[in-house]
């Protein structure tokens, strides 16, 4: 019995094995949002197309959105911005833009070229409304449902399988 | 390959050897580790050849170096990445092999072959790891026409030095370690075992000490930003096993002298080599975030863990089956040096611990799906720093108490005087500096504290000596001389860093050509900049001429430079140093237009901070002292290991 | 006439402004705000360089979120509030000092209540051994006794 004492090293160890290696399927730099089932930050901002055009988060309320933080500056954004114009063009979700500390005019060549699946590109160039949103790494993407709560959060570019397994599946349930 | 046979052999058959008696088996140790030794020396001169030549069909000096890179980068450059650095812990285990199969003739041999064979073991692991994992090997097909380059921040005198010194100091520990491992296997754990260990732990330990020490001064001049540790992982990872290996300094002492604790030293052993393990292993399997974290694959942090997974619970499943029948030694009083000794290492495990638990804490809350956080020097500093200071307090008394029973009203009348001054001194100090401050003169008042009660333990020890102070000095045995070193080198230590962070200071400024700021009795004038090439990069210098009070003290000259292979700017901090002070500049960034010609500057004054490493350097020097000690000088024969009596060090002072 | 004397007097006037030596100016407006914006940015991380903390993070968004202080401390918030702010867009993660929560308690206290355990331990184990003889050779049943006393003494803290 008392021999257990001797014990107690190896099990602490094992223990600490245990965490180690669940560990080393996580990855340590994702900032988890903490927004998720709060409601989303209140903005208002301009149209990259239109200045004179503004649009307000209590103008999507009552219906489900999509918002897209990106920047013509950022690699990773090209890559994922073919996704969004296909999903642009099954009319599931309205996606809205944020275009993230850039220039209208480098915002509206990338559009122009590689397609536009904005129902409309909001202009944050200082990066406030990002700030507010908790951007750190565009691009980003939020899912809102329609009484304005942030329902999901992906960060980095969105890849075929987060699209087809996460984001549509929760938008058919939101929109349900 | 080779060199993973040979040290397959070595792991098993002089271990099954001594198990079984057979001294032929046995007799395999020694050749077995120098022949491992050479084999691996050998594949590390391949890849060193490798880089001279600019060999870019090898895909790890493609990725780390390129023909402009100077010669002594190119060297350095070995352990610049993941793979390198796998094979410089390999080496430097199978150095240490080496030099255990050379300097063990006083050892009975079969412990010999199973401190060998442990080794071998574990040099098992790693051959396999290199082999199957990360190989610096690796071909490039077609090779490439020129490299990658290594990383700026790399390309440093710290570079050369760092590493090597880090990893003599924790892999050094596996020596202790197989000693432990061995004395469990033989079931003959007792003083002798202890004695010979110590050496192998000292040595291990200094390097360690100047290992980090070197890490933490070249971070403070290449990182722009005046900071020395940062409690980052990777630092927290080397910090660990150099607070276990202390503990375990200690704890050999009792158990060499007194034949006390054997089993916890043993343990301490396990832990210490087993938090060097860890720290690998933190550092390659991008579990955790960090400054310095190599390129990560989870399959090779599998790997790592599963091979840390056999060796530590390996050895602590033999502890925990072996420590039960190892008998107590003599006995002591509850006040007594042991009992001290041992309060040290409670202390020093639990500050150790509490590293550890910072260190992992966002990892388990997040693998439990409860959080995510950030633990940082805001939590280090508070928790840290009252769990050492009873160490700190303590080390001032115990090596004035005597073994077995202390009598403290007898330490206490003679270091009642060291204690007023120390007070006194401490009070008063921060006021000559400039700014009295609670925390400054606590820390000041531990720091005198050692220094005083050091020499007064010094001094009751020359007292009955004749002769002159030298012949005095000389004939105290080198080990006390050592301990007294390295606890002088703790008191300066602590007094640098608390001097440099109370009273530095920084300013934030944008210069234009002609512009001055002002920090304390120093003006700083900036000259303007100007841009230049060398070998692999262009880099824009800043002159700035200093003043104190009217009269030039020197130019400094900080440095952006822009790497040709790399896409960020480094920056180059211009450091003017001096025993009681250190003036840092660095250069942030140009701003303005092209006309402009306006930079962001920072300003620092750091009061004391190379005694940080000063310090350091110092205890560095007290484990080699202590090293030096008679006792463990064997000349000529080969005489078979002998119960020590009382050796020439210290009876209680 | 009173052009040239004008035009020669805003000439002097912007003199002191563009020669000369002169102290450099910081970089932020308010040195007392910016003094405490960098202690306060000293104790958050930030989201980009992780190993940096924010005061000392040359990344873009660092730099915006010192701006975003600066302004919050011009508007009189407090410390608590501008951590209170940062943490409800960017998590905990942004705090290098861990929160006091139930999750953290461990966190906080387990070094504490180790140190307090491991002292007690060596306490009660040095007590032990005080019981036990010295010298004397043991009989088998002494040896019994004394083997199983042995495994508890043996039995350090970790």
């Amino acid at each position: 019995m008392r021999y257990l004492r001797y014990l107690i090293p190896l099990a602490a160890f094992l223990v600490l094995t245990g965490f180690l290696f669940k560990g080393l399927w996580m990855d340590p730099h994702i900032v988890p949002s903490p927004l998720i089932d709060k409601p989303a930050p209140a903005f208002r901002l301009t149209q990259v197309a239109d200045p004179a055009k503004s649009i307000s988060r209590d103008d999507l309320l009552g219906k489900v959105w999509v918002l897209n933080v990106w920047a013509s500056w950022c690699a990773t954004c090209h890559e994922e911005h073919p996704l969004l114009v296909d999903l642009s063009k099954t009319g599931l979700v309205p996606i809205y833009g944020l275009v993230y500390k850039d220039t209208r005019a480098d915002a509206l060549k990338l559009l122009d070229q590689q397609g536009n699946p904005y129902v409309a590109a909001l202009f944050d160039p200082d990066g406030r409304v990002g700030i507010d949103y908790g951007v750190y790494a565009v691009p980003e993407t939020y899912v809102i449902d329609k009484t304005g709560t942030v329902r999901f959060k992906q960060i980095g570019p969105i890849t075929p399988e987060v699209l087809h397994d996460k984001i549509v599946p929760l938008i058919r349930k939101l929109n349900a | 390959m080779v060199a993973l046979a040979v040290a397959l052999v070595l792991g098993s058959v002089p271990i099954v050897g001594a198990a079984r008696g057979n001294t032929t088996w046995m007799e395999v140790a020694r050749p077995a580790a120098r022949a491992l030794f050479v084999l691996v020396l050998v594949a590390s001169a391949c890849l060193v050849a490798s880089f001279v030549r600019d060999d870019f069909s090898v895909l790890y000096v493609a990725t780390n170096s390129t023909r402009a890179l100077p010669l002594r980068y190119k060297l350095a450059a070995f352990w610049g990445g993941h793979e390198g650095s796998m094979l410089l812990w390999l080496l430097i285990l199978s150095f240490w092999m080496f030099a255990v199969s050379l300097f063990s003739r006083h050892l009975p041999l079969a412990m010999v072959a199973r401190i060998l064979g442990v080794m071998g073991l574990i040099g098992v692991g790693f051959l396999l790891f290199i082999l199957l994992t990360s190989s610096p090997f690796e071909r490039l097909i077609p090779a490439a026409q020129d490299g990658r380059d290594l990383n700026p921040l790399l390309q440093d005198p710290g570079m050369v030095a760092h590493p090597p010194m880090l990893y003599m100091g924790y892999v050094g520990f596996s020596v202790a370690f197989a000693f432990a491992i061995a004395a469990l296997l033989g079931g003959n754990l007792d003083a002798t075992w202890a004695r010979w260990s110590r050496p192998w732990t000292t040595v291990a330990w200094s390097f360690l000490t100047l290992g980090i020490c070197l890490g933490s001064a070249w971070a403070y001049y290449t990182l722009g930003w005046g900071g020395w540790w940062f409690w980052d992982p990777v630092e927290n990872a080397s910090f660990m096993p150099w607070l276990a290996g202390t503990a375990l300094m200690h704890s050999l002492a009792v158990t060499e002298k007194r034949g006390g604790f054997k089993v916890w030293t043993v343990l301490l052993a396990i832990f210490a080599f087993s938090l060097s393990l860890l720290g690998t292993f933190l550092v390659r399997s991008g579990v955790l975030t960090s400054v310095h974290a190599f390129a990560n694959d989870p399959r090779r942090g599998v790997f790592i863990l599963l091979f840390l997974a056999v060796v530590i619970g390996g050895s602590l499943a033999l502890y925990a089956w072996r420590a039960p029948k190892v008998g107590l030694g003599e006995r002591f009083e509850l006040i007594s040096r042991e009992t001290m000794l041992l309060t040290n290492n409670v202390l020093f495990l639990s500050a150790a611990a509490a590293v550890l638990l910072g260190t992992l804490y966002p990892l388990f809350l997040d693998s439990l799906g409860l959080a995510k956080i950030s633990v940082g020097p805001p939590y280090f500093d508070v928790v840290f720093v009252p769990l050492m200071t009873p160490a700190l307090f303590l080390m001032g008394i115990g090596p004035l108490a005597r073994w077995k029973h202390a009598n403290l009203p007898e330490i206490g009348i003679r270091l009642k005087w060291a204690f007023g001054v120390s007070i006194v001194t401490a009070l008063l100090l921060p006021l000559a500096l400039g700014r009295w401050s609670g925390v400054a003169a606590f820390g000041l008042w531990l720091a005198l504290w050692i220094f005083a009660a050091t020499f007064v333990n010094l001094w009751s020890r020359l007292q009955p000596l004749t002769g002159g102070l030298v012949a005095r000095l000389r004939s105290l045995p080198l080990g006390y001389l050592g301990m007294l070193t390295a606890h002088m080198g703790v008191a300066v230590f602590i007094a640098g860093v608390t001097l440099v962070k109370t009273y530095e200071s920084e300013k934030d400024v944008q210069m234009e050509v002609g512009d001055t700021v002002t920090m304390g009795p120093y003006t700083f004038r900036f000259n303007g900049v100007e841009d230049g090439s060398r070998e692999n990069y262009i880099y824009a210098r800043g002159a700035f001429e200093v003043t104190r009070n009217g009269r030039l003290a020197g130019t400094m000259h900080p440095e952006k430079r822009q790497f040709m292979a790399q896409s960020e700017p480094s920056t180059v901090a211009a450091i003017d140093r001096g025993l009681t002070r250190d003036l840092y500049v660095s250069l942030g960034e140009a701003v303005g237009g092209k006309n402009s010609n306006a930079w962001i500057v920072r300003v620092y004054y750091k009061p004391f901070v190379d005694w940080v490493w000063g310090g350091c350097v110092v205890m560095a020097l007290g484990g080699a002292l202590a090293l030096s000690d008679r006792r463990y000088r064997f000349a000529r024969s080969s005489r078979p290991a002998i119960e020590p009596a009382l050796s020439g060090t210290a009876p209680a002072a | 006439m009173l052009r040239p004397v004008l035009a020669l007097a805003l000439v002097l006037l912007t003199v002191p402004f563009c020669a000369g030596a002169r102290e450099a100016a910081p970089v932020g407006q308010d040195p007392a705000i910016e003094r405490r914006m960098m202690v306060l940015a000293q104790e958050l991380r930030c989201l980009v360089c992780q190993n940096q903390t924010l005061a000392d993070s040359q990344a873009p968004l660092a730099a915006d979120l010192r701006q975003e202080i600066r302004e919050l401390m011009q508007k009189g918030q407090s410390d608590e509030q501008i951590k209170q702010y940062l943490v409800a867009r960017y998590g905990d993660f942004v705090l290098y000092r861990p929160p006091l929560r139930s999750e953290t308690w461990f966190l906080w206290f387990g070094p504490a209540v180790l140190l307090v355990g491991g002292l007690t331990a060596l306490y009660l184990v040095l007590l032990r051994r005080r019981r036990l003889a010295g010298a004397e050779p043991l009989n088998a049943d002494q040896e019994q006794r004394a083997l199983a006393l042995l495994s508890e003494d043996e039995g350090q803290p970790s």
